[in-house]
């Protein structure tokens, strides 16, 4: 099995953890060797987990420490070649045809094609990260369409020949879960299940994103945030919630808002569903009492 | 490649594929290549790396991971352990369904009242035994796909339709030597839309319950995305058995899975359950969403009409067929159904097959 030599900054968990974590993106352990699985061995790497627990954030962390420009290809139900791959400018070669009058005009040049994310990943593999966003979005078509891309890193286009990468890129694929993905694109892949973060960790990443938190804050919302996931809410609060409520209620603290009322006045940052706010009204007090002794 | 072949170390690695794969879960060979690779890449330092290894390469399912476990450290660590057993449904609290098994952990509670609803949680099986309804069926699976509500895709094919077809017009230029005659257009695509189909299969639902799953079966087999979930005390997702294309086979496996037969009704507690779970609400989006159900709730309606107000919000229609509805002199004059009726988009019988077939199809016409 071929295998991708790292630089040496980044060559195994630990090294690649450390700078992750520089790039302010904490990993756990598990997705460091995932990540570096991944790389190694050039497979894709198919991150799965709970809207907003931040696998986007991880492609464009790894992105940033690689050095190379994220390209981002998000999935929506009906997409297809011509949005994911690559699409000819129809208009152009048209005007091209009555523009050339008698001379010779090549209408399959580089010119006349658009790259859409999936070619440009495969023509410059070395300065971009391929990052396909929500593959549970598009329907089963796609997936299959895009097993043979994942599979032998080539693309054809009919009037041009098979176009092949130069070395396999890096792909990062997201999946929110809300339907199975095809064994088959599974199996090609290397595979991280993101969880929520524990508390001392997503008290971490507060710490980290927003420099504005006192210690003690965080810690407190970020056992709010877990008791709130506690309850069958329609959407349960991720970690950008986390932080964004950590945030807001420093801001409402430092204008002259007590604690426990900074936090519940803020409350529109982390629940954003009617049905769950109103679920959640009488409760909020309580809650907040709790973490705080 | 042969075990002989390999060193005695990668023993253990092969095997433990090999485990998996007893154990359920898929080990393709390029995976056993793709472990062994990236231990060999990690040069393990504990037990630990390994078994990092083996979950980002086999990639178990979040809510069979515990199973996964089991697997590896009777090969890595030599702990014994038991065939899988198939436990009380209580021990597999899966909110995802990833096994076999697709049920959800009971609420504690029973709140007493309700009609006909049985107060006891009776969990018996049941032999689901054929009637002589195939001929509706078989006219039902025939007319199912045209009839079936559509909604337009994003994606487009060539004919009559607004939408220029620059790809076509190009080739027709090349042909004609740039000119070109007439404007080459596309249209969008029609794709079915998802059909949702929770039954109720409590006590007071026992009368025509195999026929209704008949009625699912063909619904599964007919339509090209179709989600059946069967609704009692707990929620089972009956979907993958109904797969099956022989209904004996598809009626045996779906029996199999639901432990709640006859069992007393909790509706409002298990189509909130249903909402609560992300990947199972968004089966309902935008779906026709079909409600098979008399509407005998034990305790008060509030629960079950919020969840309705929920559902009919994701879809894209909700259909109420109650095995009452049979009764010309019918009226929906429980609480509960009053409350529910401006909800919902239609009321119809769902007392057998041979009805929900007809209902489904006229309402599926009608509402295009």
């Amino acid at each position: 099995m071929p295998v991708r030599q790292l630089p040496a900054g980044l060559n195994g968990p630990q090294p690649l953890a450390e700078a992750l974590h520089d790039a302010q993106y904490i990993a756990s352990d598990d997705l460091a060797t995932a990540t570096f699985l991944a790389l190694s061995l050039q497979k894709p790497l198919l991150l799965e987990g709970a809207p907003g627990v931040g696998k986007t954030e991880a492609a464009k962390a790894l992105a940033s420490i690689m050095g190379r420009e994220l390209v981002r290809l998000q999935c929506y139900e009906g997409i297809d070649a011509s949005a994911a791959m690559y699409e000819w400018n129809f208009p152009r070669q048209m005007l091209a045809i009555r523009q050339a009058g008698d001379d010779y005009v090549n209408l399959y040049g580089d010119e006349f094609l658009i790259a859409r994310p999936i070619l440009q990943a495969l023509e410059q593999p070395r300065d971009r990260v391929l990052l396909i966003d929500e593959i549970d979005r598009a329907d089963h078509e796609f997936e299959a369409f895009l097993l043979e891309f994942l599979s032998d890193f080539t693309l054809s286009i009919p009037e041009r020949g098979t176009l092949r990468a130069p070395e396999p890129p890096i792909v990062i694929l997201t999946s929110n879960r809300t339907r199975e993905l095809h064994e088959a694109l599974r199996r090609r892949c290397v595979y991280h299940w993101i969880s929520y973060p524990d508390p001392a960790l997503e008290a971490n990443i507060v710490m980290m994103r927003a420099s504005t938190v006192a210690q003690d804050t965080a810690h407190k919302v970020v056992a709010a945030v877990g008791q709130l996931r506690e309850q069958p809410l329609a959407k349960p609060p991720g970690v950008a919630e986390t932080v964004e409520w950590a945030e807001a209620a420093t801001l409402l603290h430092e204008q002259g808002a007590t604690w426990p009322r900074a936090f519940a006045r803020a409350i529109g940052v982390v629940l954003k569903d009617q049905d769950d706010l109103e679920f959640m009204a009488p409760q909020v007090d309580a809650l907040l009492e709790r973490v705080a002794s | 490649m042969s075990v002989s072949l390999l060193p005695k170390a990668a023993t253990p690695f092969l095997q433990f594929s090999m485990a998996l794969r007893q154990a359920g879960f898929l080990a393709a060979p390029e995976q056993s290549e793709m472990f062994l690779a990236s231990v060999g890449l990690l040069g393990p330092t504990s037990v630990l790396d390994i078994r990092r290894a083996a979950h980002a390469v086999f990639g178990p399912a979040p809510e069979r991971r515990e199973d996964f476990d089991v697997v590896f450290d009777s090969i890595f660590l030599g702990r014994s352990f038991a065939a899988p057993a198939e436990g009380e449904p209580e021990d597999v609290p899966n909110a995802y369904d990833g096994g076999e098994f697709e049920l959800l952990p009971d609420p504690d509670e029973e709140e007493p009242s309700g009609t006909d609803a049985t107060q006891a949680e009776r969990l018996n099986q049941r032999d689901l035994e054929a009637e002589d309804e195939d001929a509706t069926l078989r006219l039902f699976a025939k007319n199912a796909p045209r009839a079936l509500p559509r909604r337009t895709s994003r994606r487009t094919r060539g004919g009559k339709g607004r939408l220029a077809d620059a790809r076509r017009a190009f080739h027709e230029m090349l042909r004609r030597d740039g000119e070109i005659a007439q404007l080459p257009t596309r249209t969008r695509r029609q794709r079915q839309r998802r059909v949702l189909m929770l039954i109720d299969v409590s006590g007071s639902m026992k009368a025509g319950t195999d026929s209704r799953l008949r009625f699912a079966h063909a619904l599964v087999q007919a339509g090209e995305r179709v989600e059946v979930f069967t609704l009692g005390t707990r929620l089972t997702r009956v979907t993958r058995a109904l797969k099956h294309r022989n209904r004996d086979q598809a009626m045996t496996l779906a029996s199999g899975l639901v432990a709640d037969w006859d069992g007393g009704t909790r509706l409002g507690e298990a189509l909130a359950v249903f909402l609560s779970v992300p990947r199972f609400a968004s089966f309902a989006r935008s779906a026709l969403t079909l409600i098979v159900s008399d509407g005998l709730e034990r305790g008060g309606p509030e629960a079950l009409v919020a969840a309705m107000d929920k559902l009919r919000g994701l879809s894209w229609s909700t259909l109420w067929l109650s095995p009452l509805a049979a009764d010309p002199a019918f009226r929906p004059d429980t609480e509960a159904m009053r409350l529910i009726l401006p909800i919902i988009d239609e009321i119809g019988d769902g007392s057998s097959a041979h009805t929900l077939a007809h209902e489904v199809i006229s309402y599926a016409k009608g509402a295009r």
